[in-house]
């Protein structure tokens, strides 16, 4: 069993740069709730903690991991908005409908990633949480399906 | 460190503490003899830690003999500061904070036990200690639960002396339990 410094230390160490890697990746108004999240996890599984070697490495893995489970949620929850705007329904284009049944032929990932970009508006990072891939991966997905449909449509 | 990182850490020890993940609380407090650390578990006070010891050592062997999961939180040790306060200044003659004797076994728990139950301004000796906790040949033995007592002062090992009425030790130094016992004397001199 590893010798577990009091949890105390944790905090004091890290408690700061905790705070500043989820501004970043949940924006202000996210980082309390997710940096809330975080500690009481890490609390949670610390007396289990086998290694003791890298506490920073393990705090910040779990704030990335929150800072995912925040996204997700978000993006499953409806946004309250103060008015609704009355949009005039139309039947899409032809020309659309075609660009969409081609984007129905792309392979899954490549499908999801051009969908979310372009139906849901997401950016990559958020594509990315929503396919369980890094933003990297996302953006190569997107990259190969926008290449196809260009040869598709040409 | 920023107002708001305060706020937020405030927050985190509540919720600790409401979801049970609160295994230690600790905070330091001001007496006239230097800075103590106090550390409760949700049981009681567990570990009084006077001016001459090293808090951070302290707080490392709890972390290995209770729970890693200890927190500086100081609102909690609110009742054991007051009363310690109260006690130093003349006003209180017996604690009524409850006590975690969880890092006492055996022997050295009824000696312990005993010397809780030693009357404010009264001494007893560690031969009447070995014999109250039930082995009368065991004097060295009473002798460590004073010197490794975990909550001096509330557990009031300063009132054991040796047979011959001199000081014996004190983990705070002798000087200390001198004016421990002095105060207890004449509360009002204070």
């Amino acid at each position: 069993m590893a010798e577990l410094p009091p949890f105390q230390t944790l905090i004091d160490e890290h408690a700061a740069e905790v705070m500043v890697v989820l501004r970043g990746a949940v924006g202000r108004e996210g980082a309390e709730d997710a940096f809330q999240e975080t500690f009481l996890a890490a609390l949670r599984a610390y007396p289990g903690l086998r290694d003791a070697r890298n506490l920073r490495g393990w705090l910040v893995t779990i704030a990335h991991r929150k800072a995912i489970d925040h996204h997700r949620a978000r993006g499953r929850a409806p946004v309250p908005v103060a008015e609704v705007r009355e949009e005039p329904i139309t039947d899409p284009d032809p020309a659309d409908r075609e660009v969409w049944a081609a984007v129905a032929a792309l392979p899954p990932k490549q499908r999801a990633a051009v969908t979310l970009r372009f139906a849901s508006d997401l950016p990559h990072e958020e594509i990315a949480d929503a396919l369980g891939c890094s933003p990297a991966a996302a953006r190569r997905s997107l990259h190969e399906g926008l290449k196809r449909l260009r040869e598709e449509m040409s | 460190m920023s107002k708001t990182m305060e706020a937020s850490i405030e927050t985190l020890r509540e919720r600790a503490a409401a979801e049970g993940l609160l295994d230690v609380a600790y905070a330091s407090a001001d007496s006239p003899f230097g800075t103590l650390l106090l550390a409760k578990t949700p049981r009681g006070l567990v570990r009084l830690g006077l001016p001459g010891e090293d808090a951070e050592a302290t707080l490392a062997d709890l972390a290995a003999r209770i729970s890693p999961r200890i927190i500086e939180a100081p609102a909690r040790l609110d009742e054991e500061r007051r009363e310690l306060d109260d006690y130093f200044e003349g006003r209180r003659r017996a604690f009524e904070l409850p006590i975690d004797w969880q890092l006492s076994h055996g022997f050295l728990l009824r000696a312990r036990e005993e010397i809780a139950a030693i009357p404010y301004g009264q001494t007893r000796t560690y031969t009447d200690l070995a014999r109250g906790a039930g082995n009368e040949r065991a004097v060295r033995a009473a002798g460590s639960a004073c010197s490794r007592n975990p909550i001096p002062l509330v557990v009031p090992c300063h009132r054991v002396l040796r047979s011959d009425g001199s000081l014996g030790g004190y983990a705070g130094g002798l000087e200390m339990k001198r004016r421990l016992l002095d105060l207890e004397r004449d509360p009002r001199s204070v």
